[in-house]
């Protein structure tokens, strides 16, 4: 295991994990209206992140790993803002 | 062959499992050839069956039922078993080690579980065949979730496709990154594997849309989840931007591969370098960038918004650029060469020609006002057509010729292999030609029944099937009759890596990884000379 903390760093980010996971379940009481999914999806997102830097190496990697890393995150976008657009923007007749 | 490689790698092993547990990316590169092959015919043939019915209006040997059917399968087995795997998985396999000096893949045994996807992927369509979906190989809703025939079998069968192809596209890219001899700089890469690399990168990133894509269908017909149901608040017309999220790149996964091929064949029979590397290498990485902003073109009519109608139609011309780049480039290329007209670049010249006219008319299919026009008549079909069989296939015919020696150690008959090539180009353009004028008067395509004043067209265009028929069964005799004798290592004075080992390879590529000191294209030089 070269340059990622050892066991230590991994043990905080499960611990880290863990709490995320709670307050997902603990936050799902409360009604926030129209940030309900917006912020369930924001805590998904750090989980997700957290583990892609830590648990998949992604903080130690160089540029173009992180160029692969990144770019579906673009293409991701892409096919949800096109998608929306066409969908607010029709005109039903 | 060099005594540290006593046998070449069809030789090292015989035998079903020295072939089916093989990592060899060479054998594994084989084996795909053999299955695309099998898969390749049995479309042909549904495809054929499709164009004998057209001979007469109403029914002429199957029913409207039946005809659905073997649209659908003609579609979806050329699709996704025949060329989205085909030419990057068979030759990708074969060459690319061999092209950037590299004994294997960098994953071979990952390289062996993509194989066992694609035949597990394949026998999930062949056991869908007991009860045929009849939806067309786009799988569009809201007919895709109501209709009575086997759909999620077959869709089944593309998600586990899908895998195969991924992890394909992962092999390669690192592959090419780690694996590249020394002196094989990313400016001395083969254009094929430039091209390998884009398809690669189309492979991993759009793939898992299409699978997640599926899978929703799958869910929504067993569970009526109501993705794309209105009365549940979802969007049919939102199956086909996933769909075509991956489907449009999917287009440059077929083609870039034949691309790629194009390139290595014309500077070897021009005898001059590749005009335009750069261009070439580039354009290919272009392609697979820009291929992922036009997905909406084909949704012009489909009830999408006119704001994002216009955007794509805006975008669509953009990726013609780098595609009329390599065109340009393969021409100036053979300016003044000394061209010889082999079995391959004949296949290669046919390329350009009927790719142009392929990639031109999509034009007019990019163009709002036209397209509504032109949106599901035969001209498509043509177009499409144009594209995949004068473009990919015949690229991938153009391979078959070209490296046939590199890959049996042996040498066809070009006369006969000719006479094939001029049936199949004459009976492709029978075939398709008509249709763009069919599309232009209003011919809507998968339909059964059609008025009788197109009668003519369709009859030329069945006709047309039949030469090409000729002309394959032709092709496929002279290939699997090779001449007596071994063929010389380098028949064609190639300067590509792959061509300075004996034909066939021994197993392990090479000795000693070799150490690239030129350009790859340096045809007609001084340097070729002094060689």
């Amino acid at each position: 295991m070269d340059n990622n903390g050892g066991y230590k760093s991994l043990i905080n980010i499960w611990l880290l994990l863990m709490f995320l996971t709670f307050i997902t379940v603990w936050i799902a009481q409360f009604d926030f209206g129209a940030l309900n999914v917006p912020i369930a999806l924001l805590i998904a997102s750090l989980k997700a992140s957290v583990v892609a830097l830590y648990f998949m190496h992604l903080k130690y990697e160089d540029g173009m790993t992180w160029i692969f890393a990144t770019y579906p995150i673009f293409l991701l976008f892409l096919l949800i803002g096109f998608t929306v657009v066409d969908m607010f923007s029709r005109v039903i007749n | 062959m060099s005594e540290a490689q006593e046998s070449n790698y069809l030789e090292n092993g015989h035998g079903f499992k020295s072939w089916f547990y093989t990592v060899d990316h060479k054998r594994i590169g084989v084996m795909y050839l053999w299955a695309i092959g099998v898969f390749f015919v049995l479309a042909a043939i549904a495809s054929f069956l499709v164009r004998a019915e057209h001979l007469t209006p109403g029914q002429t040997i199957v029913s409207a039922d039946t005809y659905n059917v073997l649209f659908t399968l003609h579609g979806a087995m050329m699709v996704f078993l025949f060329i989205v795997p085909g030419v990057a998985a068979s030759f990708g396999n074969f060459l690319i080690p061999l092209m950037i000096g590299a004994k294997d893949v960098i994953f071979p045994k990952l390289n062996l579980y993509s194989f066992w996807l694609y035949l597990a992927g394949a026998a999930i369509f062949l056991i869908a065949l007991a009860a045929p979906a009849d939806t067309g190989w786009t799988f569009y809703t809201p007919y895709s979730i109501e209709t009575g025939a086997n759909v999620i079998l077959i869709t089944f069968g593309v998600f586990v496709l899908g895998f195969s192809s991924i992890l394909t596209g992962i092999n390669f890219i690192v592959t090419m990154h780690k694996l590249r001899a020394p002196g094989m700089t990313w400016d001395r890469l083969p254009l094929f594997c430039w091209a390998a690399y884009a398809t690669s990168l189309l492979q991993v990133l759009a793939t898992p849309v299409v699978g997640i894509t599926l899978l929703l269908l799958i869910g929504e017909r067993y569970f009526g989840l109501g993705f794309f149901d209105p009365a549940k608040g979802g969007d049919p017309v939102m199956f086909q931007h996933f769909f075509w999220f991956y489907s449009h790149p999917a287009v440059y996964i077929m083609i870039l591969p034949a691309m790629g091929i194009i390139s290595e064949i014309m500077p070897v029979f021009s005898r001059k370098p590749i005009f335009g590397y750069k261009a070439i290498a580039y354009s290919s990485l272009a392609i697979a960038l820009i291929s992922f902003l036009v997905w909406g073109h084909h949704m012009f009519v489909s009830g999408q918004s006119k704001l994002i109608n216009i955007i794509f139609s805006v975008i669509t011309y953009a990726v013609a650029v780098p595609t009329a780049i390599k065109v340009f480039n393969w021409l100036w290329t053979m300016y003044k060469g000394s061209i010889e007209l082999s079995t391959a670049m004949l296949y290669s010249l046919a390329f350009i020609f009927l790719f142009t006219i392929g990639g031109l008319t999509g034009l007019f299919l990019g163009a709002l006002a036209a397209d509504v026009h032109l949106h599901d008549t035969y001209f498509v079909v043509a177009h499409m057509h144009y594209v995949m069989i004068g473009g990919t296939v015949f690229g991938f015919f153009a391979a078959l010729h070209f490296w046939y020696p590199k890959m049996w150690g042996r040498m066809f008959d070009e006369f006969k292999a000719k006479i094939a090539f001029v049936l199949i180009f004459i009976g492709f353009n029978v075939v398709f030609f008509p249709q763009f004028i069919m599309g232009t008067l209003g011919m809507p395509r998968r339909y059964f029944n059609y008025a009788p004043e197109f009668q003519t067209f369709h009859q030329i265009s069945t006709y047309g099937t039949w030469i090409i028929g000729v002309g394959f069964i032709l092709m496929l005799w002279v290939l699997m009759r090779p001449l007596p004798g071994k063929a010389e290592g380098n028949p064609y004075d190639s300067l590509s890596l792959e061509w300075s080992m004996d034909s066939p390879p021994g197993t392990f590529n090479f000795d000693e990884i070799p150490t690239v000191t030129e350009p790859v294209y340096n045809y007609g030089t001084k340097i070729e000379a002094e060689e």
